[in-house]
């Protein structure tokens, strides 16, 4: 195919025979990509509003169009699909919730630190907060079931400053019921949303879903610093001295200088933790297969556990379901921090800019393989 | 005190008492800084010294660093009692070959997309963004219903050729061949050389750099992948070391906690993606950095 393009490209000149060579080059990954991206999800769009049992094609006969039922079945608030809907997205919401700002803050603070040009072995600390970065999903969350295991190292630590730690991983009581003492009874007991009471969706992440929230920020943090690294490293000791020439201090130096200059990493760092945590799956199959009590049951694990065990139509629908509650994150996102300074870039800048970040994304989501 | 230093400008005084208060956070945010890689590094320390435990050791004392007495049991088991070397052989397979696909398409369509002048290419960039925005974990069923309907469920090609081209990778070597001077290449091309022969023999070579991010990226990314196996296969054969060692996890080889072996398995699966790390730190402390250049 590619012998071809190089003599029809020789013969003809230069326009005629690059648009050969052009498609010949880009016709792999357009294969693979329409196969196992766009096809898949045109297919599962189809499964989600029928009744295909998983045996055979989904596109015989027998498989019958039922609309929107296994969207309205997950958000109606009745049945245990729902109600187990509904903890889902509370579990991941309290996940997103701590993660975000918790990693965002501690890999900016990581990043600083290690970026003070005073500052001694400067490679070294970089590596050390870095390291857990580069193991994977599957690793980690064998370390991590080992260290809070109920007489694990955790636990030890904790009994030498006279706490009775609890047993991890196997705790579904919320943190926020026992830290504000609620009880299921009174105003509490009633309401109703995506299936779950007031209580339910205040009693906060279990003790269990904690040791998952520690474990992001353990090995995330590390990759955003790099990204807050290298934006340092562009702002550059020019705009820090002359803070410094006008006699600003450490924090007045920080605050206003060179966290004004951060806000585009700032941006991307909480976009990129953002579509990240809502897609936990790995850690929750390999640590608790969404117990104790469905409290680590999070929406992609729901959609994967639904369907595997043969309600596909409604495990794609709530893969769908979950595609929307990013997209609408992010746009959330958007709308508070507002795009970087929209107004003074130009369109074309903007589409580079949003590019540019997209890049970064992919990036950032295959150096961690974790992201997902 | 800060606003007093401002204020009040008295040059010898404020520089005498900004140098001491620097000096002071040094030596604090150094503290703080080795308090923390304490917390970063610690844990996997005690993981290593736990693989060398005994079981009962591992439950009895968890937290020590040296072993009461050393036991290279979760080893031999792993080695010569278990999947694992199959696991590892597998995982070989796979990173290799979606390692050298990504590689060479990657680069070719990035290509392509910069210097190629050809109809649709815009449309097949913009295409390119707008599938790199879908998040992975949505496409779990999805990629299933396709591995499954086109019959290769359970297979080696199930598990790689999914993987064997990625978006961000084709999008990275894009914006590197954009940001090379095309001089060279028409040099080329005026001494008669084809599309390919240029791109194969006077582009590529000068792409290294680019290339070794993606070699780094795509190894780690297959390496550690282990939603993808798990949809795209069920038979313990074709198991690699993350879906075998997530196995291994919820159940374990026989009974009891099994610490040492878990620990053992997960510390052996991590040692090819720290060596890369290691060797590579500088290209990967680079890359995800340059990656934002804002």
């Amino acid at each position: 195919m590619t012998v071809t393009a190089i003599s029809s490209r020789r013969r003809r000149g230069a326009p005629q025979g690059q648009g050969v060579a052009g498609w010949v080059f880009v016709t792999p990954v357009v294969i693979i990509l329409g196969i196992f991206l766009v096809v898949p999800i045109v297919m599962a769009l189809w499964v989600s509003v029928s009744d295909w049992s998983g045996s055979g094609s989904p596109f015989t006969s027998q498989v019958h169009f039922v609309g929107a039922k296994n969207y309205t079945s997950v958000l109606n608030g009745q049945g245990l699909t729902a109600q187990t809907f509904g903890l889902a997205v509370r579990n991941n919401l309290y996940y997103v919730l701590y993660v975000v700002p918790l990693q965002t803050a501690l890999s900016l603070f990581l990043a600083v630190m290690v970026s003070r040009r005073a500052m001694k072995g400067r490679s070294f600390f970089r590596m050390a907060f870095y390291f857990p970065s580069v193991t994977s999903s599957v690793a980690i969350t064998v370390l991590w079931l080992f260290l809070f295991s109920g007489s694990g190292v955790v636990n030890k630590v904790m009994s030498y400053l006279s706490i009775s730690g609890p047993d991890w991983f196997n705790d579904p009581n919320g943190v926020g019921t026992q830290l504000f003492h609620l009880k299921e009874s009174g105003w509490l007991a009633t309401g109703n949303f995506l299936g779950i009471d007031w209580y339910q969706w205040l009693a906060g992440p279990s003790v269990a879903m904690s040791a998952f929230i520690i474990m992001a920020i353990f090995t995330t943090s590390g990759t955003f610093m790099l990204l807050f690294i290298a934006a340092l490293q562009n702002i550059g000791e020019d705009t820090e001295e002359a803070a410094l020439i006008d006699g600003a201090d450490a924090w007045a130096r920080f605050r206003y200088v060179t966290l004004p200059l951060l806000r585009p990493t700032l941006y991307t760092v909480i976009t990129l933790g953002l579509i990240g945590t809502w897609q936990i799956f790995d850690q929750i199959w390999i640590g608790t297969h969404g117990g104790p009590a469905y409290t680590t049951t999070t929406p992609a694990y729901m959609a994967y556990d639904t369907a595997f065990s043969g309600n596909w139509g409604k495990g794609a629908a709530i893969a769908f379901i979950l595609f929307g509650i990013i997209i609408v994150m992010t746009l959330v996102q958007r709308l508070i921090l507002g795009e970087a300074d929209a107004t003074k870039m130009t369109r074309k800048q903007l589409r580079l800019d949003r590019a540019q970040r997209a890049a970064s994304a992919a990036a950032a989501e295959k150096t961690t393989g974790r992201a997902r | 005190m800060t606003t007093t230093s401002i204020t009040h400008p008295a040059p010898t005084d404020t520089v005498r008492r900004r140098r001491q208060r620097r000096r002071f956070g040094t030596v604090g945010a150094l503290i703080v800084l080795i308090a923390l890689a304490v917390i970063y590094i610690f844990p996997f320390l005690v993981q290593i010294s736990t693989s060398f435990k005994t079981e009962g050791d591992a439950a009895n004392n968890p937290m020590s660093l040296i072993p009461q007495t050393w036991s290279t049991a979760a080893y031999s088991r792993l080695f010569n009692n278990s999947d694992f070397p199959l696991w590892a052989r597998n995982s070989f397979i796979v990173t290799l070959a979606v390692t050298l696909g990504r590689v060479f398409f990657d680069s070719l369509a990035g290509y392509a997309l910069a210097r190629l002048k050809f109809p649709g290419r815009d449309a097949i960039f913009y295409l390119l963004i707008a599938v790199m925005s879908v998040p992975g974990v949505v496409l779990l069923i999805p990629k299933f219903l396709v591995i499954n309907y086109l019959g290769i469920y359970d297979t080696f090609a199930a598990m790689i050729l999914p993987l064997l081209v990625d978006a961000g990778g084709v999008f990275m070597m894009r914006n590197f061949f954009a940001s090379i001077p095309e001089s060279v290449e028409e040099a080329a091309r005026i001494d008669g050389a084809g599309t390919f022969r240029i791109f194969w023999l006077v582009v590529l070579p000068m792409a290294r750099p680019a290339l070794m991010t993606i070699i780094i990226l795509s190894f780690q990314g297959s390496w550690n992948e282990f939603s993808h196996f798990l949809i795209a296969t069920q038979s313990p054969g074709l198991r690699t070391l993350t879906t075998g060692v997530a196995t291994l996890a919820s159940g374990g080889l026989g009974g009891g906690t099994q610490y040492p072996l878990k620990l053992g398995a997960a510390l052996l699966m991590t040692v090819p993606a720290a060596i890369v790390f290691f060797v590579f730190q500088r290209q990967i402390m680079n890359t995800t950095g340059g990656a934002v250049k804002d």
